[in-house]
């Protein structure tokens, strides 16, 4: 157990759109919500973990950073790691779990802070990304031809699954209907209706195949979540969730030269490093900034066939909080709110302490995947309650 | 289409992309050692880690391998819709271009449909994108 590294305390900080309460603000809700969640005390946590860090040219993207949460805290760390080239978001977690197995930290705060939404609103406190009249580095490849957005780099990998493998739009609709249906019973998600298909179907498109549905919105909030070393654990009152294995992966960096999203050689990693298989998951969190993605994930995990995601999802029932394989139960980024990636580590906890509420899945469920990541990076976090 | 496309900042990698299109090439790195193409161009082979790259000429033939149509106003200048599309080139294996699929309606665009470069300079540079082959 002292090699072992679990998630010992979750919180989250009020989930909205254009928020006034302010970025660090929101960070301490979440963080101190954590804290207690886990019984512990800031005198207990000597590790800080973040994605990506704080990004002074993009605030509203990422406004706080490892060094104001030591700060406001009042931490005494002996490790913390805040990077914007870290595996994909949940890829902090993943960091935090290697560094208390290694015996560098005890108790870690990670998180994830957005203020996108406040951030447009309030331009002269949270400059926007600037849109240079010269660019350079990778988006020199995508923004001259329009493609401004992740929206129109996912929509072509979901527009040749539509083309080589026959996915229809009523099938990609699943994702954000199910993630509707659950946010509507989760009381701190944005949404708060179902969504049907003629709503759906009959929204104005983004970037095809994806409508304004499919495509998440700025938010503004903050998770949080504590990881622990398995020799700590005994300072901990929370049901703590074992990090069984982890996995993030990058085979090219570009987004436009990637033949496959990485969610299919990181899904395949995963496994790797565990004696569990897919057969095994009680509940799948999985990554969904765009509708398309969950489907990658599905594949890329091994539990359907590559080419055959959007067949799982038909029809909605297998994925619903009562079918074989509940997805994004606390409603996913189209439902609850962009937070990110942290999301999933978040739900995906409360789901195997059997603390969902409304949105509870029935049985004791006892392993779940998160995952984050939608191109060239991405990561995964295989979550056990023992 | 003929909103102001993002201007690039020349740099002796990506010049020769860039400007090719005054004499018509569509530049591509490749290893003069162990003949991989490379792109995004840098100053090492990604196959051999080899500095010996440089631009080569190649024909500008191509497949569309997938595609979306945008209907999104990312800019306000922008004419919606526009096919934005990932092109597969036919001699520089491995090889990726995002473009766009001009001069054909927005709804006649498919996978694995063939095309050709075309150039559309503004300030000096020349954006390589494509158009059918009939």
């Amino acid at each position: 157990m002292g090699r072992e590294a679990y998630i010992s305390g979750v919180g989250i900080s009020e989930v909205g759109v254009r928020l006034t309460r302010s970025p660090l603000g929101l960070t301490m809700d979440a963080i101190k919500e954590a804290i207690d969640d886990a019984g512990l005390t800031f005198d207990q946590i000597d590790g800080v973990s973040t994605y990506p860090g704080k990004m002074q040219t993009f605030m509203g993207f990422s406004p706080i950073g490892v060094d104001e949460v030591i700060e406001a805290c009042g931490l005494k760390t002996r490790w913390h790691t805040g990077a914007a080239e870290a595996t994909a978001q949940l890829g902090a977690i993943a960091d935090a779990a290697a560094a208390v197995r290694s015996g560098l930290a005890r108790h870690v705060i990670c998180f994830r802070t957005v203020y996108e939404a406040a951030a447009m609103v309030r331009p002269e406190e949270f400059p926007p990304l600037e849109r240079r009249k010269d660019v350079t580095g990778n988006s020199q490849w995508v923004s001259p031809f329009g493609a401004f957005s992740a929206a129109c780099w996912t929509a072509q990998f979901a527009m040749r699954h539509m083309k080589r493998y026959g996915m229809t739009r009523e099938q990609l609709a699943q994702v954000a209907i199910n993630d509707h249906r659950n946010a509507a019973l989760n009381p701190r998600a944005i949404v708060r209706e179902p969504l049907t298909m003629d709503t759906y179907m009959a929204a104005r498109l983004i970037s095809t195949p994806f409508c304004l549905y499919d495509c998440d919105r700025f938010t503004d909030a903050s998770t949080v979540v504590i990881v622990s070393a398995g020799d700590a654990l005994d300072e901990v009152t929370a049901t703590p969730i074992r990090i069984a294995a982890t996995a993030g992966s990058c085979e090219r960096y570009s987004w436009d030269q990637a033949e496959w999203a990485a969610a299919y050689p990181t899904g395949r990693d995963l496994w790797k490093n565990t004696d569990y298989t897919a057969k095994d998951l009680d509940t799948v969190q999985l990554y969904d900034g765009f509708a398309f993605q969950p489907i990658t994930w599905l594949e890329g995990l091994g539990i359907c066939e590559v080419g055959e995601g959007h067949k799982f999802i038909e029809g909605g029932t297998r994925i619903a909080l009562d079918g074989e394989l509940p997805m994004n139960t606390g409603g996913g980024q189209l439902g609850w709110g962009r937070l990110h990636g942290f999301g999933y580590a978040y739900e995906s906890v409360v789901q195997l302490r059997g603390q969902g509420g409304a949105r509870q899945i029935k049985g004791e469920p006892k392993l779940a995947v998160a995952t984050s990541g939608g191109g060239p990076m991405a990561a995964a976090l295989l979550l056990a309650r023992d | 289409m003929k909103w102001q496309r993002s201007r690039i900042r020349l740099d002796k990698d990506n010049r020769a992309f860039w400007t090719g299109g005054a004499e018509a090439k569509l530049n591509i790195h490749k290893c003069n050692d162990c003949g991989g193409f490379n792109h995004p161009p840098r100053e090492f082979c990604r196959h051999c880690q080899s500095e010996n790259v440089a631009p080569f000429a190649v024909s500008g033939a191509g497949v569309i391998d997938t595609y979306t149509v945008n209907h999104q106003k990312w800019a306000p200048d922008m004419e919606v819709p526009f096919v934005i599309a990932r092109v597969r080139l036919d001699d520089a294996p491995g090889v990726y271009l995002t473009t766009n699929i001009i001069n054909s309606p927005v709804d006649s665009v498919d996978i694995d449909d063939k095309v050709q470069v075309v150039f559309e300079e503004q300030d000096g540079i020349w954006y390589p994108l494509f158009e059918k082959v009939a």
